[in-house]
């Protein structure tokens, strides 16, 4: 009898521990440059605060449709203003909770050390294949086809460009050596030494201006409350700053 | 590129890749189905079990080492060379490749169990009729698969048609050369172009219904005695 009772202890407290770790989670929708960061950021939130961030990670645009369809997020970490702007006029995002929590940077990449010089580098067009992310549906895409029409490179280079489903699928190309080179995000070689690179001038595109915001269906919920304002917090601001963006507050 | 053209070059990537896909399979496939059939080898399950893994295996998996295969770092990249390029990822060459790795059990098993249902008695006979073994090959075995050859090759067509993951990873979503039927859908509905994807969306569900019923049509066909 003992035995059973103690079994079915074990057995209840299985069955719960995931509920009860769930209870103070809160689901997070990440544009896909912002991986890192985010990692990083619901560790830290996590250590603070006891709660849990479950982070998904896509393109801003594919998210976007995901979240129009009901997916079940709580809080949007967009790569650019519009998509959470779009969310908010169409009543899936919680007017008033729309904030910039980052800037981003594009940077003309290559695993090659010797490949990347600046703009010559795609003036001269001494490659084969060049990785972006989907203009389309990723704002770091949209950015690195702006550069090259601001260099008026673009028509040139039309032929070479392979488009990766997101930004982390792009920087994947160039990783790999499948593509030469590649517009990245800073975030995603801020650690890292190697390659050559070339921070591109924020002349050449629309500062990336990245908005998070709450959605409807978790208005009530603290934990998408607080992982909000965890995010505009300094030691958010500082794991952003790290990573090479430019936060919302300083600018 | 305007919304048809876009679904016009799609379409005819996605038949030209299945069509070269499914002639390659066909040849890489008879042999080896014959082999699997009709050897006595120890080790041919083993060989059989390779080719029946991407039945299993996701296509991340494929997609991954395709990728690492066809960069400049593993074969591919060594094969593109050759022609002054560096890899064979992001071209049609590239998803022809991927493609015959991925739909590669749907041809094979169908022409095998048709040589095996065929059993040894026709061949004997062709033997005992003075045919030469490639004499009783093109004419007695094949002709006797034919239902598993047609089988094989509808399948491997429909199949290819119907890849997603593969062409994901390894494809770069070039007009033309990469973009096919699929990922066309994915990137329609992902840009919330939702009149572009329906009508390809519903044309994919046409061509799996025919292909279905076709199949089972040549099924009953193979079954009923004497036809």
């Amino acid at each position: 009898m003992k035995t059973w009772k103690m079994l079915a202890a074990a057995l209840a407290a299985f069955a719960l521990s995931p509920a009860a770790a769930l209870a103070g989670a809160t689901h997070v929708a990440v544009a896909a440059n912002f991986t890192d960061a985010a990692t990083e950021i619901a560790a830290a939130f996590k250590e603070k605060t006891g709660e849990e961030a479950v982070l998904s990670f896509g393109s801003t645009g594919q998210l976007y449709t995901q979240i129009s369809q009901g997916a079940p997020y709580e809080v949007f970490l967009a790569a650019d203003a519009a998509r959470p702007e779009r969310a908010v006029a169409e009543g899936l995002a919680v007017d008033g909770s729309r904030f910039t929590y980052a800037i981003g940077r594009i940077v003309l990449w290559s695993a090659d050390p010797d490949l990347v010089e600046g703009a010559e580098t795609l003036k001269a067009g001494a490659f084969d294949k060049l990785a972006i992310a989907n203009p389309a549906t990723a704002p770091y895409g949209a950015a690195a086809l702006e550069a090259m029409r601001a260099l008026s490179v673009y028509d040139g280079l039309k032929a070479k460009i392979v488009t990766g489903n997101n930004i982390a699928q792009a920087f994947q190309f160039v990783q790999t050596g499948n593509a030469e080179l590649g517009f990245v995000a800073l975030s995603q070689i801020a650690g890292k030494e190697d390659g050559s690179r070339w921070q591109v001038p924020v002349e050449l595109y629309q500062p990336i201006r990245q908005d998070a915001v709450l959605l409807t269906k978790a208005a009530e919920s603290d934990a998408a409350k607080a992982f909000l304002a965890f995010l505009k917090g300094p030691e958010a601001g500082a794991i952003i700053e790290k990573y090479g963006y430019a936060t919302g507050a300083g600018s | 590129m305007d919304a048809s053209s876009e679904i016009f070059s799609a379409v005819a990537l996605t038949l030209k890749l299945a069509t070269v896909t499914t002639l390659i399979l066909l040849l890489l496939g008879t042999p080896l189905a014959w082999w699997l059939a009709r050897s006595g080898s120890w080790w041919k399950e083993t060989i059989a079990a390779i080719v029946a893994l991407p039945l299993v295996l996701p296509p991340t998996v494929l997609g991954f080492y395709l990728l690492v295969a066809l960069g400049p770092s593993g074969p591919g990249g060594a094969l593109a060379s050759l022609w002054g390029a560096r890899t064979l990822a992001f071209t049609f060459e590239g998803l022809v490749i991927g493609s015959v790795v991925y739909s590669l059990p749907f041809v094979v098993q169908p022409i095998r169990n048709a040589f095996e249902a065929m059993g040894e008695r026709p061949l004997e006979v062709a033997a005992t009729l003075r045919a030469s073994p490639l004499q009783a090959f093109w004419n007695v075995a094949v002709p006797l698969a034919r239902p598993g050859f047609l089988t094989g090759a509808v399948l491997g067509f429909a199949h290819t048609v119907g890849e997603f993951g593969v062409v994901l990873m390894i494809g770069g979503n070039i007009p033309g050369e990469t973009k096919v039927l699929s990922v066309a859908i994915y990137d329609y509905v992902e840009t919330l172009r939702w009149r572009e994807a329906n009508i390809l969306a519903a044309g994919m569900v046409a061509f799996a219904f025919a292909v279905i019923l076709a199949m089972t049509l040549i099924e009953k066909r193979v079954a009923r005695p004497g036809a």
